[in-house]
């Protein structure tokens, strides 16, 4: 036997330390709320209150959390998501995201619903060092890896989708008088900004700027208006149920602008067929996720999963309501960070790996579409691409666009 | 001047709903001397229950007067199981009885039929009126909400029910001792508002399209109507409800800068100026109370 | 008519009090036990010791959630003082909550004014909204007032997400406000201290309330609600005493609004919509209305009940809310401080005359 001497031991140094080296990954590290056995995510969402009908959201998210655990779990463990209701209302954000926090203790958080929500704890998850991963909200402010360090956003913001409609606008009818159709509050609001930030020095196209508020029955005095008016392009970024209002009353009162919608009241089942096909033939849109009315999908490999985990998972859920998509592509890309943090499950891995998703494919996300994220860019899901409605289904053309907003 | 005219008919339009609620909401404040605040929510149920027996393959007409009957039976029910309990509490605790039932309806209806949007057939078609200002349908509306109108004029002033009722709503002590039974007096007026509430549903719907939170802004705005009209003056309640349409409309367009994001502050704002002017509504009756 | 002495105010005044049952009991019975007040006394006492420990005995989450309870509670008050006291119905006070709580941001964000100061200062802004609203608000009564306030319920929103308005107020993106520290480097950490210094602020308000609804005008402002005509027959100013406590109703709402500002750290318009004002209602009727202490009930009914709702079924927590609400409204019709005056009753063996049947809301129907 050699004996133990400093120069064997010195000698064994570089080897020893190299081998401590080498598995970084193998090396277990949980953060708050894992264990061998669990991972703790939380949420929270509009289960109550007026802004119910954004409870699709967070139902799938925790839907498809149990797919995949069922599945198998994420490196050996199941996930625990934790999803607290808020009703919309910032206060009680604070007070269950403080609780899923400070009482539940739990890793991150996916997929937290609303803009003013998010905002009211922004601050508070920045301080506590808390993963705010893929907030389920197009606001712009999201994007801002260096003052918001914790937080990352996941759809291509309102503003970019604004410029890009006032791009088409610019390029399809240069000398159009514009009448934009928005919500009063923050998300319509964003979208009138990205407009107006398109149009830039031909910002006076926008003839009329007609609000709306939810408690309001409709939006056809809004509309008449437009028409008296002489608006020959209608901007019309109103949820779904407005928005099919605004194409039915339009359709009545015999008014055929060029018609632009946006992402959110684009869904053939939700907004189309209620407004009557009829009615929509030659609207525009843009799209970022695959619409499960829309027939073109049916035999898509990415849609076919969806239906499967929404007929297992959420048998009684309404396919139509693209909320159903949205909160399953947000947990798609949460799972997806998780997986990548391999054992070393802390708060700073999964912030790093969020800031690390390259070329990711969630199924629901259009063909083309690629996840990706990087410490300057936290924008997952940067590209739309423009369509065309003919009759029943949405006619996709040209390339992926992005609205290119910092 | 065409621009006026044209909020104007088109204000009308809108108000023709609110008016169909403003109806609903006095017809019951007539019958039970409190206003309910779950009247829309119960409207909006009702609807629904038409639309599913609808989705079961029955024909419109059948669905409407299953939706009538069983909202009549639901409203007496809910006079009887939830509001005799406290009648004798004070007057703010059927307050809470009220929230509760709205938060009730309201939260079923989402978790029974879903969010998205639904269409309502209506039997007047949509066939626009007057190049494009209205449409059949609209017009229907105004014609059933007048129609109800008369109905209830004659069964409150013409009928010994109608006279029994409101003698029970305005005076329960006097009214038992001439041998009204107040208490099914209480719960037939429920009853009636619950069927016209399921009306109003029914004939708003096909504008608004069916969902769970479609009745909010609507009985709000019929509330204004109500009490702009006169809380004691049906005919003041379905005139308040097409005023606060057109005031909304035209102040949203006229009032310069301001208008357009204030639509609905202005609106009651000017509907408070006229209480103040007539604090019992434009019709209603000023309370008398003898010292 | 010489003003009669306190005494003789309050043995005069017994018929208007007992008929409300709102006030003090012990006043309602001049010769009532003064062993009765005193254990009053202690129960106050013992519940402001426990209340101080809290801090030190949970986590800081619970501290925060106390923390909004007192500031429910305080807005609850405000809105007790209105109505329960007064008779005024208000479906507004998510208003002047909204109006406290921008105030302090605005001032907090834009010129950096010591949290202490906003407070104050909404409370002052509050006050004179209230006193001008309560001006014209004279000519209505009932569900005319209460529509009235309803639509200062909801042009405020509207106003704070107009866009001129929107440098200071934000817009539609709302103002975050840092929490404040500790002051003199007390060994306690942020919340707490929010925690210690809403109790302060809370306990001084409920003091004042006391001492208003024990004093002539308080007495005088009951009356106005139980027999307006009879209450102006005596001389009682109705329109100033009608007006003032709109101001001070408002006040109280308003540095409640402050201090859920500065607790929750952000405000946002629809944060203040006319939902809240609904909460406010349910809280003072679960409290009980015209009692000081059922505010706290309701401050802990509007912030804990949903929570419960959450928990026995997220899809319908609404519809399980509703259940609950019911339930309550059942058992304790006229409250929890209804219940609690039932229940002394019954333990002192006999049943003291149901306040409920005389309130003077209902009075307003009309006659033929």
């Amino acid at each position: 036997m050699k004996r133990v001497t400093r120069r064997t031991i010195l000698a064994a140094a570089p080897a020893a330390l190299t081998l401590a080296a080498i598995p970084v990954r193998a090396q277990k590290k949980n953060g708050p709320g894992v264990t061998d056995t669990e991972i703790k995510v939380g949420n929270t969402g509009p289960y109550s209150g007026p802004a119910s009908s954004y409870s699709p959201v967070p139902k799938s998210i925790v839907a498809w959390c149990k797919m995949v655990n069922d599945q198998g779990g994420v490196n050996g463990r199941k996930i625990n998501l934790l999803s607290y209701d808020d009703a919309y209302t910032p206060p009680k954000t604070v007070e269950q995201i403080r609780k899923l926090v400070e009482q539940d203790e739990v890793l991150c958080t996916v997929g937290t619903l609303g803009t003013p929500t998010n905002s009211a704890i922004w601050q508070y998850m920045n301080q506590k060092k808390v993963p705010q991963l893929f907030v389920a909200t197009g606001a712009t402010k999201w994007d801002d890896p260096k003052g918001h360090p914790w937080t990352i956003g996941w759809q291509p913001n309102y503003q970019s989708e604004g410029r890009i409609y006032a791009t088409y606008v610019m390029k399809e009818k240069p000398n159009g008088k514009i009448g934009v159709l928005y919500q009063n509050d923050d998300f319509g609001k964003d979208y009138l900004k990205g407009l107006k930030d398109g149009l830039g020095d031909k910002k006076s196209m926008i003839a009329v700027e007609a609000s709306y508020e939810t408690t309001d029955p409709t939006v056809d005095s809004q509309v008449v208006d437009m028409k008296a008016k002489g608006i020959d392009v209608f901007v019309n970024t109103a949820i779904p149920k407005f928005a099919a209002q605004a194409i039915r009353k339009a359709a009545e009162i015999e008014w055929k602008p060029l018609h632009v919608l946006s992402s959110i009241g684009a869904s053939v089942g939700a907004t189309l067929k209620p407004a009557g096909f009829e009615n929509c033939k030659g609207l525009i849109s843009d799209f970022y996720l695959k619409d499960p009315s829309d027939p073109q999908w049916k035999d898509d490999a990415g849609f076919k999963e969806w239906t499967a985990f929404m007929d297992k998972y959420l048998p009684d859920g309404d396919k139509l309501d693209a909320g159903y998509v949205a909160g399953a592509c947000l947990a798609a890309m949460g799972v997806q960070v998780l997986k990548q943090c391999g054992n070393e499950l802390t708060r700073e891995n999964v912030m790093k790996q969020a800031a690390n998703i390259h070329d990711f494919t969630v199924p629901m996300l259009l063909p083309g579409i690629k996840v990706n994220t990087s410490p300057t860019d936290f924008a997952p899901v940067k590209q739309v691409q423009m369509g065309r409605f003919a009759g029943e289904r949405w006619e996709l053309f040209g390339e992926l666009l992005t609205g290119a907003v910092t | 001047m065409e621009l006026l005219l044209h909020q104007v008919m088109a204000g009308l339009a809108t108000g023709g709903i609110y008016a169909c609620m403003a109806l609903a909401v006095v017809m019951i404040f007539q019958a039970i001397d409190h206003l309910n605040f779950a009247q829309g929510e119960m409207a909006m149920f009702s609807t629904f229950i038409a639309w599913q027996v609808m989705q079961w393959g029955q024909p419109y007409w059948v669905a409407f007067v299953a939706a009538v009957v069983l909202s009549f039976v639901g409203g007496v029910l809910i006079e009887r199981v939830l509001f005799r309990p406290i009648h004798n509490a004070p007057v703010l605790s059927s307050l809470v009885a009220f929230i509760a039932l709205f938060s009730i309806l309201n939260s079923a209806a989402g978790y029974l039929w879903d969010y998205t949007i639904k269409t309502f057939p209506t039997p007047f078609g949509h066939k626009p009126l007057l190049a494009g200002l209205a449409d059949t349908h609209e017009a229907g509306m105004i014609g059933v909400t007048l129609g109800l109108l008369g109905l209830l004029y004659l069964f409150f002033r013409g009928t010994r029910l109608g006279l029994a009722m409101r003698a029970a709503a305005a005076n329960p002590e006097s009214a038992r001792l001439v041998g009204i039974r107040v208490g099914w007096m209480t719960a037939l007026g429920w009853g009636m508002a619950a069927s016209i509430g399921a009306v109003a549903g029914m004939l708003i719907a096909p504008v608004v399209f069916l969902e769970p939170n479609m009745m909010l802004g609507v009985l709000l705005y019929g509330f204004a109507g109500a009490v702009l009209g006169g809380l004691t003056s049906p005919g003041g309640a379905v005139l308040g409800g097409f005023a606060v349409g057109v005031i909304e409309n035209v102040a949203g367009t006229f009032i310069p800068y301001v208008g357009r994001e204030l639509k609905l502050t202005i609106a009651l704002i000017l509907i408070v100026a006229v209480l103040m002017v007539r604090p019992s509504g434009l019709f209603g009756r000023s309370v008398v109370s003898r010292v | 008519m010489s003003p009669p002495t306190d005494d003789i105010a309050a043995k005069e005044s017994v018929p208007f009090v007992a008929a409300a049952g709102a006030a003090a009991p012990a006043e309602a019975r001049p010769g009532a036990a003064t062993g009765w007040l005193a254990g009053r006394h202690l129960l106050i006492a013992a519940a402001i010791v426990l209340a101080a420990l809290v801090p030190f005995i949970f986590k800081s989450f619970v501290t925060f959630q106390l923390t909004q309870v007192m500031v429910y509670a305080l807005a609850i008050l405000g809105l007790n003082l209105l109505t329960g006291y007064n008779g005024q119905f208000s479906l507004g006070h998510s208003a002047f909550y909204g109006i406290g709580a921008y105030t302090a941001a605005i001032l907090m964000h834009h010129w950096e004014l010591n949290y202490v100061l906003t407070v104050l200062a909404a409370g002052g802004v509050c006050f004179v909204v209230g006193v001008l609203f309560g001006l014209p608000a004279l000519r209505l009564q009932g569900l005319y007032l209460a529509l009235a306030t309803f639509a200062l319920a909801i042009a405020l929103p509207q106003i704070l997400k107009f866009g001129p308005l929107e440098h200071w107020t934000g817009g539609v993106q709302g103002i975050a406000i840092d929490k404040p520290d500790p002051p003199f480097d007390l060994p306690i950490d942020a919340d707490q201290w929010l925690y210690y210094f809403t109790l302060g602020v809370l306990l001084l308000l409920f003091l004042g309330a006391r001492n208003l609804a024990h004093s002539r005008t308080g007495r005088a402002i009951m009356a106005i609600r139980d027999h307006p005509i009879a209450a102006a027959a005596m001389g009682v100013n109705s329109a100033l005493y009608k007006t003032l406590t709109f101001g001070v109703s408002a006040l109280y709402t308003g540095i409640a609004g402050a201090l859920g500002a500065i607790v929750v750290q952000y405000v946002a318009p629809d944060s203040f919509s006319f939902l809240l004002s609904v909460s406010f209602l349910v809280g003072l009727i679960i409290g009980g209305i015209g009692s000081i202490p059922g505010c706290l009930i309701g401050g802990l009914f509007v912030l804990y009940v949903p929570n419960i709702a959450e928990d026995i079924s997220r899809g319908l927590a609404g519809a399980i809310y509703g259940i609950i609400l019911l339930i309550v409204i059942f058992v304790m019709p006229s409250g929890a401080a209804g219940f609690v005056r039932l229940a002394r009753g019954w333990l002192a063996g006999y049943r003291r005359p149901r306040p409920a049947a005389h309130s003077t809301l209902r009075q307003q129907r009309r006659t033929p």
